[in-house]
């Protein structure tokens, strides 16, 4: 999946991630985690997002999020939107397993 | 003279005789009029600072606050920038609790005006720098029984209290309503304000609004007050007190709550005359509604309800089914005005209300109490001091006090507060010890503490789901998985006593971590 522009998903809400996607000049992902739970879950939480975007075959972007406590699968929904969006893609693959 | 001192039997052996009365002394009367007396010879001190160099403020010396004003404080902030500007260094500050508009202790602290603090709780940036090092001696963190026990014995000796009151008269008969005007704030009770005026060596009470002699009903009487000062305004009204405590929408909380008056109703202590604390969190709260429906429903009336106050409990007084009320600390306005206006709604102090060196504490004739929890762990130990990362945001309040007081205490808690889990294998600092507790209950089900099995039968004769708080940890691990031990430095920044000034646990200076470590 090719990013071409910024593409944003989620809200700043309690329980939610804001995540945005923006293309990039190098290979890999950049990414920028601000999140409530940190200490306790931010290697998680960069796990699933560097996964969900393996899965949607992103190799390169510029990715910002900052969560508020989302579950696994709300951050891996929000990714995949923001990618999708940024791809300018809308062929989504519902249940499409990438939140493993 | 009819008599000869010397010839009075045993005369030297009886205390307090001062010898025999001089009938040439001076005696002074003021003979003005009560109306002009109290305009001309009276208590009043015309600044802060007039008054902080009357009762001989030195460094080194122990100043306490009271917190009943809670986030509409302005008088500790109004003190503190006198003292911090008249030059006073390394004092100790023992209020009854901090909060988020104390920020400004943080320039006072790096200035050496303040190098010593005891609290009940801490929020807010304050809170924030505390857990980051801020402090060289760490803080004392007690419960409001605890001290109350501390103050009481003389351990923790007040020099001076300066204690905001929303009314005094010009002799300080202080108190947190008044019966004469409308004007200025109100916070009802003055609980936790009346042992530090009994105990300090000099007592300033800091008010907006003087009334006439008598403030008569008074929280403090002006025979422990030293002297008075008027200022502009003790604080924010609306950060004192709102109009009412609502009742949470939360449909979790709702959920906590019902089960937790279902649990009271099955505990076998829901009966005639039965006795009750509430704390102030949303779903304890609110177990208040459902346990009224019960209370009418089986003709079943309370006997006292105690604490902090709110109006539901007023509610609850003026549609008779709460006897008494005994009031340590008002939560809201509804119940501020039951204080003035109700008979049967007392205002106590501290040590009556929790302290466990006294001859007798409220607490201890408590048949249940519903408790909130930032973190409870598998052996039933309570954190409501800590934040999930570790950082100091919250306070002790009575929390241990009515635990160990109580008959069955009841803590209520959603199982996962967005992504962090409330029970948890080890709480990150426990306040409450998890023997003086005696069930849980959250969203997601019922724990009953193994030492209380009588609890647990009678809960499940009434089809509650109990389950084992192992099963409630796991449950909620499944939903948002293991989170990662906190990091902390080696360094001690505040010290947990329990009610009996026992340390039972401290608290570290957080690391800063990101994702590079």
């Amino acid at each position: 999946m090719q990013i071409v522009t910024t593409g944003v998903a989620g809200t700043m809400e309690s329980s939610d991630i804001m995540v945005r996607i923006e293309p990039s000049e190098h290979e890999g992902i950049e990414l920028t985690l601000e999140s409530a739970v940190m200490q306790q879950f931010g290697k998680q939480i960069e796990r699933v997002i560097k996964d969900t975007l393996k899965e949607l075959g992103v190799a390169s972007a510029v990715v910002n999020a900052v969560d508020k406590g989302a579950l696994d699968c709300t951050i891996a929904a929000r990714v995949s939107a923001a990618a999708y969006r940024a791809a300018k893609r809308t062929d989504y693959v519902w249940n499409g397993g990438v939140n493993k | 003279m009819s008599f000869d001192m010397n010839k009075i039997p045993h005369i030297g052996e009886v205390s307090a005789v001062h010898g025999a009365y001089d009938i040439n002394a001076p005696v002074k009367k003021d003979t003005m009029t009560l109306k002009e007396r109290q305009l001309m010879h009276n208590k009043m001190i015309g600044s802060i600072e007039e008054a902080i160099r009357f009762v001989g403020l030195k460094d080194g010396m122990t100043i306490s606050f009271h917190h009943h004003f809670r986030n509409g404080d302005f008088v500790v902030n109004q003190v503190m920038e006198v003292i911090a500007r008249m030059g006073f260094k390394n004092l100790t500050l023992a209020a009854s609790s901090l909060t988020d508009i104390h920020e400004p202790l943080i320039e006072h602290i790096k200035n050496g005006v303040v190098t010593h603090i005891e609290t009940s709780g801490l929020r807010g940036k304050l809170a924030e720098a505390v857990s980051h090092g801020l402090m060289d001696f760490p803080i004392i963190f007690r419960s409001h029984g605890g001290r109350a026990a501390a103050i009481e014995t003389g351990e923790l000796h007040i020099d001076v209290a300066f204690l905001g009151a929303p009314s005094c008269d010009p002799y300080g008969n202080a108190n947190g309503y008044n019966r004469d005007n409308e004007e200025g704030s109100c916070c009802g009770s003055l609980g936790y304000a009346k042992l530090d005026a009994i105990m300090a060596d000099k007592c300033v009470i800091i008010t907006d609004n003087i009334v006439p002699f008598p403030n008569a009903p008074f929280g403090i009487p002006e025979s422990q007050v030293d002297c008075i000062v008027k200022v502009d305004s003790v604080g924010d009204p609306k950060g004192i007190m709102s109009g009412a405590t609502r009742y949470t929408k939360n449909p979790k909380e709702l959920l906590i709550a019902k089960m937790a008056a279902d649990v009271i109703e099955a505990s076998g202590y829901f009966n005639d005359g039965f006795s009750m604390q509430m704390g102030s969190g949303g779903a304890s709260l609110a177990t208040a509604r459902f346990l009224r429906e019960k209370m009418i429903a089986k003709n079943i009336k309370a006997r006292f309800a105690l604490g902090g106050i709110t109006g539901q409990i007023v509610e609850m007084h003026e549609e008779g089914l709460i006897g008494k009320i005994l009031d340590v600390q008002s939560f809201d306005l509804v119940a501020a005005n039951s204080l003035k206006n109700n008979r049967f709604h007392q205002q106590i102090d501290a040590s009556y209300y929790a302290s466990y060196v006294n001859r007798g504490a409220a607490v201890n004739q408590l048949d249940f109490v519903i408790l909130s929890a930032l973190e409870v762990d598998t052996d039933f130990n309570i954190n409501v001091l800590t934040g999930s990362d570790g950082v100091i945001r919250g306070a002790i309040g009575g929390h241990p006090d009515t635990a160990a007081g109580a008959s069955l205490t009841i803590v209520v808690a959603p199982l996962t507060r967005g992504r962090i889990p409330s029970v948890v294998d080890k709480v990150n600092t426990i306040v409450t010890p998890g023997k003086t507790v005696d069930v849980l209950v959250t969203d997601q089900g019922v724990a009953v503490n193994p030492n209380r099995p009588e609890i647990a039968e009678r809960l499940i004769a009434a089809d509650i789901p109990v389950f084992p708080i192992e099963k409630l940890k796991a449950r909620a691990e499944r939903i948002v998985g293991t989170p990662a031990p906190i990091q902390y430095e080696d360094r001690i920044v505040g010290v947990v006593m329990y009610r009996d000034n026992s340390v039972i646990d401290v608290i570290r200076q957080v690391k800063d971590v990101s994702l590079d470590d």
